[in-house]
């Protein structure tokens, strides 16, 4: 899947953080590894057709949490893993998912316990334990 | 920013006894994209032909490149590109006499630009004016206005009646000359999605007066808006700070609020609603609830000033 950034006019999310919040998921979900280069501030403006100036506050925000870096003359690049959210932010939009995943099972008529397997299941295809517990 | 390439000072003009423009006080910062906007008749051409010197205002002044409105220079003039409303051009020209013409009156003339913009728009050269379309005359308009490369640019309602391909065009155009950084755009303008992708600063007429004047993110901070649920009735809310408009939805009540500050919440848990929960606004939906205000108590100005004030 190949990252491509897109926006939305008339969003309640302004068109700078539409651009950050998806750069973030892109690396976080991993179709922007490190070391991949974003396009340039003034091709990304042109391509999105927003002001340039919209672009660099996004990489600016993005270069100050660490999410990406620039380096002089080459471009701006997907930095080094570090912690890209903080706990508590982390754990809202954990909380934030959660939330949704639930209404939505809950709505379909679910029971506690076929959710937990449904969970257990995508969680063992995503993250294989080998050593999965079942008793 | 301290450096402004048009300022107004208590602007004003009257009709008869009409007052088309009402002590408007502005400043354009350069290299800003500034978009003035406002409903139909708010007084937005009135007041850019007074900041060109096209108009006499009754009272009040402005500075235009540190140059008085009223006594404009001649070279003053040639760093200033207008594209009129409704796109005017000779009907009797070519498009190319056209260029000729407009040569002639400025000192540089940038044939590549020019020759550029006519080309996307797909004109003939040899085109009378008066033939074209709507779309072509608003290209023709623009090449006119950008080929002597003025460093402010002010644009009265450029994508009235364009089609979608047209307006597209335009706004390209428009993030091209905001490439660079010296160069300043004020624009009227209807359409809020053009406005997103472009404007970084913001002025609200409101009947003449100006109402919301500051940047774009300061325009979308300082307006909130708040859902109030009501076991009954929700009454009719008139003492909230900053109250702009309110609708009901259901049966809850949609408040939205110039500058919100953290009194605000209590202000509105105060009414008797059983819930108060914030939502985030699109700056299309801010615009119209500011322009579909009826008290006008609240703005949000900056002017000089550099942090929007409640007025």
């Amino acid at each position: 899947m190949a990252f491509d950034l897109t926006i939305a006019t008339g969003s309640s999310v302004p068109i700078f953080r539409q651009i950050v919040d998806q750069v973030r998921c892109g690396v976080a979900n991993g179709t922007l590894a490190v070391g991949d280069r974003l396009p340039s501030v003034r091709a990304l403006a042109e391509r999105l057709l927003v002001n340039h100036n919209t672009v660099a506050k996004a990489y600016n925000d993005l270069i100050r949490d660490g999410v990406i870096e620039s380096r002089q003359g080459l471009g701006v690049f997907v930095a080094r893993r570090r912690a890209i959210y903080t706990k508590a932010e982390r754990s809202r939009r954990l909380d934030a998912a959660l939330d949704a995943f639930l209404s939505e099972a809950l709505v379909l008529d679910f029971s506690s316990e076929e959710i937990r397997l449904a969970l257990d299941r995508k969680l063992e295809a995503a993250i294989p334990s080998g050593a999965a517990s079942h008793v | 920013m301290s450096d402004f390439v048009l300022r107004s000072q208590d602007l004003t003009r009257y009709f008869g006894r009409k007052c088309a423009v009402n002590q408007v006080s502005l400043a354009v910062p350069r290299g800003s994209v500034f978009a003035l906007l406002g409903r139909n008749g708010s007084g937005k051409t009135t007041l850019i032909r007074m900041l060109l010197g096209l108009l006499a205002p009754s009272r009040g002044s402005a500075v235009v490149l540190g140059c008085n409105s009223a006594a404009l220079t001649a070279s003053v003039r040639a760093r200033v590109g207008y594209m009129t409303e409704s796109h005017f051009v000779y009907g009797w020209m070519r498009v190319r006499e056209c260029a000729a013409f407009q040569a002639g009156c400025f000192p540089r003339w940038n044939k590549r630009v020019f020759d550029s913009v006519v080309d996307y728009f797909g004109l003939d050269a040899e085109a009378k004016a008066k033939n074209l379309s709507r779309g072509e005359r608003a290209g023709l308009s623009l090449a006119l206005m950008l080929a002597p490369e003025p460093e402010l640019l002010i644009m009265d309602d450029p994508a009235l009646g364009l089609d979608p391909v047209a307006r597209r065009a335009l706004v390209e155009a428009m993030l091209a000359v905001t490439a660079d950084k010296d160069r300043t755009i004020l624009f009227s303008s209807h359409l809020l999605d053009d406005v997103e992708r472009v404007a970084d600063h913001v002025a609200i007429l409101d009947r003449s007066v100006l109402r919301v004047h500051c940047s774009v993110d300061a325009f979308r901070e300082r307006i909130g808006r708040w859902v109030l649920t009501f076991a009954g009735r929700p009454p009719a809310l008139s003492e909230i700070r900053g109250l702009i408009h309110t609708s009901v939805v259901d049966q809850a009540l949609h408040v939205t609020i110039a500058n919100p500050d953290e009194k605000t919440e209590a202000e509105l848990q105060a009414t008797g609603a059983t819930t108060v929960s914030r939502t985030s606004l699109s700056l299309d939906q801010a615009v119209i609830d500011y322009l579909s205000d009826r008290r006008r108590r609240t703005s949000l100005l900056t002017a000089v000033a550099p942090e929007p004030s409640l007025v």
